[in-house]
């Protein structure tokens, strides 16, 4: 990981001096902006980008070449504001990513961005990733960049590169380096099974965390990404466990004495906030994770639940029916002042506060469908982004520009993950190997 | 096959659910000087069976409700006069809620009920030692259906014997 940071920071240097290099002989277009798709607007003219399968100088290094371009091609064509142009379409054969293209040959293809890339096998058996990101009009290097890496990690640095393009061309950071965690489900309803299963964003590398013999629900990132915190059946008493990635072990989180459920880090990952239930009341507390120390934020009879951070810790958004029906309230990080913010119709639950803090998303209940909306803190601004028989349980993408949840489309049918931008418009099922619920997507990997 | 197996366990638990149902409606008081040989008499008193055909094991609920109407009530008067009459016996009374909530409040929702199941048995003179609750929200539906009807069935307490009956 350090290694990586490093090779970052030589990187940048090297994408200076290349940018500052006279970039071609034809004349540049100096009508047009630098290259910009407006991160609200993009899906309306997603940005046609052109990414060749990366250069390799033997068999290896073309083959892993092929498979980051194909990764990076998907990555920004999933975010709907690119537009990935088939390379059958392609007139030039990149064969020396030093060499400027001939832009050309790329505007003639509609290109506005194009992606070239090379990958070279290092004596030590790790490979070196190189690209450039060239603004077609104006006929520049706007970035390169280049990593080194284990050959098994060639899917992360594709999606790191992604992340660049993605940063370099919207100006907000990217969410492609990260993973999803979630409930895997199996079997009839009523003996469900529900196993914890974490993949990349994208899908890829799917596998199990835990057993078959009892069930999980409500996974959720730490902010290291190293730490999940649950709810498990495990013991026949549901309570909130820890799973460390690092060291695969699980563990109880505290010694409560009733069930412990819809737990969430703190944005620092010092503490977690959590709902006990004391005899058929539901408040919410929050726990040191080094002292064990455990303090009561919520004191009312009604049902208090479902807590989510600000990103500056100091407020969180929670569910609770004390006013009759479920609403969203927002209380400080110490239990004062709570407010209800949501007065729309029907039921609000699971609030999530954006990474980013402007916005909440929520799922909302009504009519007998459920939705899943974002409103801003104050409860101004409510939008309603997808709808279905269920929707349910939305997390943010780790730049807040995207949520996922999970979906049981109509009655009967089985859950399945999808996500949505925050346009409503770019709405597509997630490919998990079996039913999925509760997903919660990780912050950017380290 | 599958479908076959899935029909079969299906029309299982409606005719189990009926069952008790029904049980819970007409019940005469339970028999315990009966002399009946066994095999005839349906189940053995003091077990678990005894409890769930002749007593009623669940108790059902309104839609978004934890408060206790009449007939679990009564369904619960008769397990506090069972469990009195067996005194050794210990339950895990479940809350449970159908699939129109979110996840995380139905498993609030669940614990509600429960517990309003056992502070009523508890009012009755049994021993809260005696009386575990958990829920399991949504989680686990006794109707797999998506209907009104099933609905209504999910909304329930089941009060399970943990340990302490006759076998």
């Amino acid at each position: 990981m350090r290694r990586i940071v490093r090779e970052f920071a030589l990187a940048v240097i090297a994408a200076l001096a290349l940018a500052a290099s006279p970039a071609a002989a034809q004349a540049p277009d100096p009508a047009r902006g630098p290259l910009h798709v407006d991160i609200t607007q993009g899906h309306l003219d997603p940005m046609p980008i052109a990414i060749p399968d990366f250069i390799g100088a033997d068999a290896r290094a073309g083959e892993i070449g092929r498979d980051i371009a194909a990764v990076i091609r998907a990555d920004l064509e999933r975010s709907a504001l690119f537009r990935s142009i088939d390379p059958a379409a392609f007139i030039e054969r990149i064969g020396d990513i030093n060499v400027p293209p001939r832009f050309a040959d790329w505007s003639v293809v509609n290109a506005q961005a194009l992606v070239v890339g090379q990958t070279t096998m290092l004596p030590d058996g790790r490979v070196r990733v190189e690209f450039r990101l060239w603004d077609v009009f104006r006929q520049e290097a706007v970035l390169g960049l280049q990593f080194a890496t284990t050959q098994d990690n060639w899917r992360r640095i594709a999606h790191r590169v992604a992340d660049q393009i993605y940063r370099q061309i919207t100006g907000e950071a990217g969410y492609f380096d990260s993973r999803i965690v979630f409930v895997s489900e199996s079997g009839p309803r009523t003996r469900r099974v529900k196993r914890l299963m974490i993949m990349d964003q994208d899908g890829a590398n799917p596998f199990y965390l835990t057993g078959a013999d009892y069930q999980v629900l409500t996974p959720r990132f730490s902010p290291s990404t190293q730490m999940i915190a649950y709810m498990s059946f495990e013991t026949g008493r549901p309570r909130v466990y820890l799973f460390n990635l690092e060291t695969n072990r699980r563990e109880v989180l505290g010694d409560f004495p009733g069930m412990t459920f819809a737990p969430r880090f703190s944005p620092d990952g010092h503490s977690v906030v959590l709902t006990l239930d004391m005899n058929g009341n539901s408040e919410i507390f929050s726990m040191d994770l080094r002292t064990r120390a455990r303090v009561r934020l919520t004191n009312h009879p009604s049902i208090d639940t479902s807590p989510s951070y600000a990103p500056d810790g100091r407020q969180i958004v929670f569910t609770s029916d004390r006013a009759g029906s479920q609403q969203l309230y927002v209380m400080g990080a110490d239990g004062s002042g709570p407010r209800r913010i949501s007065f729309g119709q029907g039921n609000y639950s699971t609030p999530v506060w954006s990474p980013r803090g402007d916005l909440i998303a929520f799922t909302r209940q009504q009519g007998g469908r459920f939705a899943i909306g974002v409103m801003r803190p104050d409860g101004s601004g409510e939008r309603i982004l997808s709808e279905s028989y269920l929707d349910e349980g939305p997390t943010w993408s780790p730049n807040g520009r995207v949520i996922m949840f999970f979906r049981e489309a109509r009655p009967g049918a089985g859950p399945r993950v999808w996500s949505v931008d925050l346009t409503g418009r770019n709405l597509r099922q997630m490919p998990t190997p079996t039913d999925a619920s509760d997903p919660a997507w990780s912050p950017l990997l380290p | 096959m599958r479908k076959i197996a899935l029909a079969a366990t299906v029309a299982a638990l409606l005719v189990a659910g009926c069952a008790s149902q029904r049980a819970a409606e007409t019940a005469p008081a339970p028999a315990t000087d009966t002399t009946a040989p066994q095999d005839q008499a349906g189940p053995v008193p003091g077990s678990v069976e005894d409890f769930r055909v002749s007593v009623g094991d669940r108790i059902f609920f309104a839609l978004d409700q934890s408060s206790l109407s009449t007939e679990a009530r009564q369904i619960l008067d008769r397990q506090a006069a069972w469990l009195r009459r067996y005194p050794n016996v210990r339950v895990l009374l479940a809350g449970n809620c159908d699939e129109r909530g979110t996840r995380e409040y139905n498993l609030a929702l669940g614990a509600r009920r429960a517990a309003a199941a056992r502070d009523y048995l508890v009012s009755l003179g049994i021993a809260a030692a005696r009386v575990e609750t958990v829920s399991y929200g949504k989680e686990r539906p006794l109707d797999p259906r998506s209907t009104e009807e099933a609905w209504a069935v999910n909304r329930n307490a089941h009060t399970q014997i943990v340990s302490g009956a006759v076998s």
